[in-house]
C-alpha cells in the first residue's frame, strides 16, 4: 500500500545548496522591499498629492499589481520583456517583478498611513517654522512608518514566499535550487520538506526580528 | 505689530471674513470671541499664513505675510502657534516635541535645544514629564506642552486657537494659569477663546466676530459692561 522509501542522505548532503540558496531568498525578498518600500512611497504620494499623469501614472501601477496574478507579473518582466527583446538575467527578472508588486501593494499601506495622521499635524509643524520637507520627514512619515510597521513585515513575509516563482525564469533561489537538485536525484519529496521547512525557519526569523526591531523602535 | 487691512477669505464660495481691519501693538493681549464659524480661527490661520488670503493684507513688523517673497518659514518663527487639538507629536518624548524646531529651524545645537527645551517645560510646569510621551499626559499637560514647543522658538507674538476647547472642564484652568503667566510677562498674544473670564481679566482688548467681520472691539470693561452691538448683547446672554 505504501511503497515509498524515505531517502534523506542526498538531501542533508546538499543541505549547504540549499542554506546558500535560502541566503540568496532573503537577499532578493531584502532588496525588491527596499525598492517596494521607496517606490510604494513615492507612488503613495503621487496619487495622493498631485494630479494628471503622475496620479494616473502612480493609480495604474497599483492597480496592477495588486489586481493581477504576481505569476503574471513575473512572467511579464521575463517572457514579456523578452519577446520585445529585453533580455534581463533572472536575477533581474525576480527583483523587477517583486519589487513591482511589493510597490503596489505597499502604496496602499502607505496612504492608508497617511490619511490616519490628522491634518493638523502637518499645520502644527508649519507653525513652527518647518518646511514642508521637514514636517513630512520629521513628523507625518515617522507616525506612518509605525503605522505601516506591521502590514510592512506581512509583505516583507510575502516577499520571501513570492520569491520562488523565481524558480519559473530559471532563478537559483531556494525553490529553484531545489528543484534543480530534486530533479537530479529524483527525491523531489524529501528535497521539497527540507526546503519547506527552510522557508518557515526564514520566515519565523523575520517575524522574531521585527518584533523585536519594533519594542526598540516604538517606545510610545 | 500686527497690521490686518480689508482681509478677506473664502472657503470656495462661501465667504468666512469679510474685510477685516485689526491692528495689534506689541505687549498687547487680545481677546477674539463669537459664535462658532463667525471666522475667529481662520483669522488666526492667515495671520500665520497656514490660510490663503483673497484679498487686503496681513503684515507683522512690517512684512507682508502673503507676499510671495516673504519667508514664510522665517516669519512663522516669530508667532507662536497653539491648537485647539493640541497636536503634539505623539512619536517624540515631551523633550523631543519642544527641542525638535529649535534644532532642525534654527541649527542650535543638540545640546542647546535640550535647554532650551528643558526650561521651556520647567516653566509651563512640566519640568517632571521630559522624557514621558504624550499619550500619558493629560489633555491640559499636552496642551502645555504645546505652549511650550512654541515658546522655545521665542516668538513675538503667541496665537492660541481655543485652546481651551477640546479640554475636559477641570484640566482647563491649568492652560488657562499658563496663559495668564505668559500674559503677564508681556508677550503679545491673540487668543481666540470661549473662556469669558479669561477674557475679561486678562485680555487688554477684546473682539466680537460676528458673521465675518468684527462687530465690536473694545476694552474689556465695555464689552462685558456696555455692549453696543445687538448680537454682542445676545452673544453674552447666551454664554453666561
Amino acid at each position: 500500500m505504501f511503497d515509498y522509501n524515505f531517502h534523506w542522505r542526498p538531501v542533508m548532503k546538499s543541505l549547504p545548496d540549499l542554506l546558500e540558496a535560502g541566503l540568496t531568498t532573503i537577499q532578493i525578498a531584502v532588496l525588491s522591499m527596499v525598492f517596494g518600500v521607496i517606490i510604494g512611497l513615492a507612488l503613495a504620494l503621487m496619487r495622493m498629492n498631485m494630479r494628471g499623469p503622475a496620479t494616473w501614472f502612480a493609480s495604474t501601477w497599483i492597480e496592477v499589481a495588486r489586481n493581477t496574478p504576481a505569476l503574471f507579473q513575473l512572467f511579464f518582466f521575463g517572457f514579456g520583456l523578452g519577446a520585445i527583446g529585453v533580455h534581463l538575467s533572472p536575477h533581474t527578472i525576480v527583483l523587477a517583478a517583486l519589487s513591482f508588486n511589493c510597490a503596489g501593494y505597499l502604496a496602499e499601506n502607505f496612504r492608508g498611513g497617511f490619511q490616519a495622521i490628522p491634518e493638523t499635524q502637518i499645520r502644527a509643524a508649519r507653525s513652527l517654522g518647518m518646511t514642508a520637507w521637514q514636517a513630512y520627514t520629521r513628523i507625518i512619515i515617522p507616525q506612518v512608518f509605525r503605522i505601516v510597521y506591521h502590514p510592512l513585515t506581512n509583505q516583507m513575509v510575502w516577499a520571501v514566499l513570492m520569491s520562488s516563482l523565481g524558480m519559473l525564469v530559471g532563478f537559483r533561489e531556494l525553490s529553484g535550487e531545489t528543484q534543480a537538485l530534486a530533479s537530479r536525484t529524483y527525491r523531489i519529496f524529501e528535497y521539497f520538506a527540507v526546503t519547506a521547512i527552510i522557508y518557515y525557519v526564514i520566515v519565523k526569523l523575520i517575524l522574531g526580528a521585527s518584533r523585536l526591531l519594533a519594542t526598540r523602535l516604538f517606545r510610545y | 505689530m500686527i497690521e490686518i487691512r480689508g482681509l478677506e477669505k473664502y472657503f470656495g464660495t462661501l465667504q468666512v471674513l469679510k474685510g477685516i481691519d485689526l491692528t495689534v501693538p506689541k505687549g498687547e493681549v487680545l481677546s477674539i470671541v463669537g459664535a462658532s464659524g463667525s471666522g475667529k480661527s481662520t483669522l488666526l490661520y492667515c495671520i500665520n499664513a497656514l490660510e490663503e488670503i483673497q484679498a487686503g493684507s496681513v503684515s507683522v513688523d512690517g512684512t507682508d505675510v502673503h507676499a510671495k517673497s516673504t519667508d514664510i518659514n522665517a516669519l512663522r518663527q516669530k508667532l507662536g502657534m497653539v491648537f485647539q487639538q493640541w497636536n503634539s507629536f505623539p512619536h517624540l518624548t515631551a523633550l523631543e516635541n519642544v527641542a525638535l524646531s529649535p534644532r532642525i529651524v534654527k541649527g542650535k545645537t543638540k545640546a542647546e535645544a535640550r535647554d532650551i527645551a528643558a526650561t521651556r517645560l520647567e516653566h509651563v510646569g512640566l519640568g517632571d514629564k521630559l522624557n514621558v510621551y504624550p499619550n500619558a499626559l493629560s489633555g491640559g499637560q499636552q496642551q502645555r506642552l504645546a505652549i511650550a514647543r512654541a515658546l522655545a522658538m521665542e516668538p513675538e507674538y503667541m496665537l492660541f486657537d481655543e485652546a481651551t476647547s477640546a479640554l475636559d472642564p477641570e484640566l482647563v484652568g491649568e492652560v488657562l494659569d499658563t496663559m495668564r503667566l505668559l500674559a503677564e510677562e508681556g508677550m503679545t498674544m491673540i487668543c481666540v477663546t470661549h473662556e469669558m473670564s479669561f477674557a475679561r481679566d486678562v485680555s487688554d482688548r477684546v473682539a466680537f466676530f460676528h458673521q465675518g467681520v468684527i462687530e465690536e472691539i473694545n476694552t474689556p470693561d465695555k464689552i462685558f459692561g456696555a455692549p453696543k452691538s445687538e448680537h454682542l448683547q445676545k452673544f453674552l446672554a447666551n454664554v453666561r
